[in-house]
């Protein structure tokens, strides 16, 4: 190899680590601290919210109905679970259409906010290598970005849901205020858990395959257009604290949580005050957890 | 590459900026083509069997050299030396495998390409690519006016409103420099390919490099152009095959460069 550095004659040749030292030098791409790292994430948040509402208006920049297709295509979704499960297969556990369209599409709308995260989530770093070997920034502020993006995408599926809730006949009370923190609560639950699977996704692309599968799963077990109690015990002959576990899982503890906060019937005018404790415990574990988990490998990223 | 001894240099008063000691670069490719279904990818997971399809492509091998301020480096070498990864490495966007990179301040890489959006606006662009890099909202909103004007975008009509898949190769690059010249940098890396654009533009993009240039503190310039490495380099690194050939005064190291090459 040729050792080729300039001085062949030294007043005093140093290794050079040791010359990077004297002059105060720093390795290049190291890992900050967990505080500094939160201080740069802060500095970089008007590029978290441009770069989230860049790729949204991305989405539909090619189509003729442009942004209109923001809220069609949760209104498609949500018509086409209600005519497979509302209509065909009967997952409605004796609920009048009155009291199950708004369960459905709060269901879809709310779990779809989750998923996407976490899809996006997966691709954020393996998805975005050119961003990342060309520019500084916390690594994390694209995968919150990407659940920002959700985020948006949730409110104008919120604006559909609002209608179809009022046209059921459940008319605004001052639970409605109840969405906020429950949205917020979802939002650093879903954020955390995005950073968890981008840095599982940098390592192994694979999971970008696999996770579309895990979710499905995952949606089936929360009761998004079922009641899960009901299904299990009665016609799953599940023992109940099947039920109990799986209405303790955070899609079906934030579901629970704005189908309360909406729909004034009787199935969903209480709910009991451990759902906003594990909301809240989910939120604060995953959030704080998978931001922690994504810092650990800070300087790893863009390789790959 | 069995050499431990690590490498010296003189201490001799001068302020070094960055200081790269046996620096190895790799690169992991994942298989081309078909990856198998997810049910495959199960079982390679539960397995924690490692993909038998990864590629290691080992770029930079054992790169060691001190630059100080107020120098301008070129790099040379034939396609695939490992130049670009080597800026990337020394500017900390890509982890290295051995060896480290030490730096004074935050080298950066001249080019906002990745971060700008075609289906959006060249104005949403210019503010994204801005934030991108680091700029602040208010240094944007100062410097907007200037970078549209640079890249001559609106010369022929408003076009800064319309999205950037509408534009010509020409001036997607034009605005793509224009955004990247914008921000001031401690230590400069600037990857080939700037002279894009027209006679007009070109001139205005050298003369601009040159300003950054003087404000920075070093500057890195990997060119395949030996002209515009003379006019601007005072010292030239020479790779091949990611290893250091020649390190030396810019005439000497392009005289053995161009024997070497036939030119």
């Amino acid at each position: 190899m040729s050792e080729t550095t300039r001085e062949s004659a030294p007043p005093r040749a140093v290794p050079l680590a040791e010359l990077a030292a004297r002059h105060g030098l720093t390795v290049s791409g190291a890992r900050p601290s967990l505080p500094e790292y939160v201080r740069q994430l802060w500095g970089r948040r008007h590029f978290i919210v441009a770069f989230s509402r860049a790729k949204l208006m991305a989405q539909y920049g090619q189509a003729k109905l442009g942004q209109l297709w923001q809220v069609f295509t949760p209104l498609l979704n949500a018509f086409v679970y209600f005519l497979i499960f509302g209509l065909v297969l009967g997952g409605r556990a004796g609920m009048g259409n009155r009291e199950y369209i708004p369960f459905l599409v709060t269901g879809v709308f709310v779990f779809t906010f989750t998923q996407a995260s976490v899809l996006a989530g997966v691709k954020s770093i393996s998805g975005n290598l050119g961003l990342v070997r060309a520019l500084h920034f916390p690594r994390a502020s694209l995968p919150i970005a990407f659940s920002l993006q959700q985020l948006q995408q949730l409110l104008y599926s919120m604006i559909i849901l609002l209608v179809i809730v009022v046209g059921a006949g459940h008319y605004p009370g001052w639970t409605w205020f109840l969405i906020l923190p429950a949205l917020a609560l979802q939002l650093i639950f879903n954020a955390g858990l995005a950073m968890a699977m981008a840095r599982l996704g940098s390592n192994t692309p694979d999971l970008a395959q696999l996770m579309p599968f895990v979710l499905r799963t995952w949606m089936y077990a929360s009761g998004v257009m079922f009641p899960l109690r009901e299904m299990l015990e009665d016609r799953a002959n599940a023992p109940s604290w099947v039920a109990t576990v799986l209405e303790a899982n955070p899609a079906a503890v934030y579901m629970d949580l704005v189908r309360y906060a909406l729909i004034d019937s009787d199935t969903h005018n209480a709910i009991p005050a451990t759902t906003w404790l594990w909301a809240l415990g989910w939120a604060a574990v995953i959030g704080f957890g998978g931001f922690l988990f994504f810092w650990k490998a800070e300087e790893k990223y863009g390789r790959g | 590459m069995a050499d431990n001894t690590p490498a010296l240099a003189a201490d001799d008063g001068r302020r070094p900026t960055v200081i790269a000691e046996d620096l190895h670069i790799v690169y992991r490719v994942y298989g081309a083509g078909n990856r198998g279904n997810a049910t495959a990818a199960l079982r390679r997971m539960v397995r924690r069997e490692p993909s038998r399809r990864v590629r290691e492509v080992h770029a930079v091998r054992g790169v060691s050299f001190v630059a100080y301020r107020g120098e301008a480096i070129g790099l040379i070498g034939t396609n695939g030396s490992g130049k670009s990864t080597l800026l990337r490495a020394i500017a900390g966007l890509l982890p290295a495998e051995r060896g480290r990179v030490f730096t004074d301040g935050q080298p950066s890489l001249l080019g906002v390409n990745a971060a700008l959006m075609n289906d959006l606006t060249g104005e949403r662009n210019v503010i994204l690519g801005g934030l991108a890099m680091g700029m602040t909202r208010d240094q944007i909103r100062a410097r907007y006016a200037d970078i549209v004007d640079f890249s001559g975008i609106n010369d022929k009509g408003d076009f800064i409103s319309l999205p950037m898949r509408t534009y010509s190769s020409g001036m997607q690059a034009r605005l793509r420099f224009s955004i990247a010249a914008a921000k001031d940098h401690d230590v400069l890396m600037i990857d080939e390919a700037l002279a894009t654009g027209d006679k007009k533009f070109q001139r205005r993009s050298e003369a601009r490099v040159r300003e950054l240039r003087e404000e920075a503190g070093t500057v890195f310039l990997v060119s395949h152009n030996n002209r515009s490495i003379r006019n601007t380099c005072d010292r030239v690194l020479w790779l091949e095959k990611g290893e250091l050939v020649m390190d030396g005064p810019t005439d000497q190291v392009l005289k053995a460069y161009e024997e070497e090459t036939g030119k």
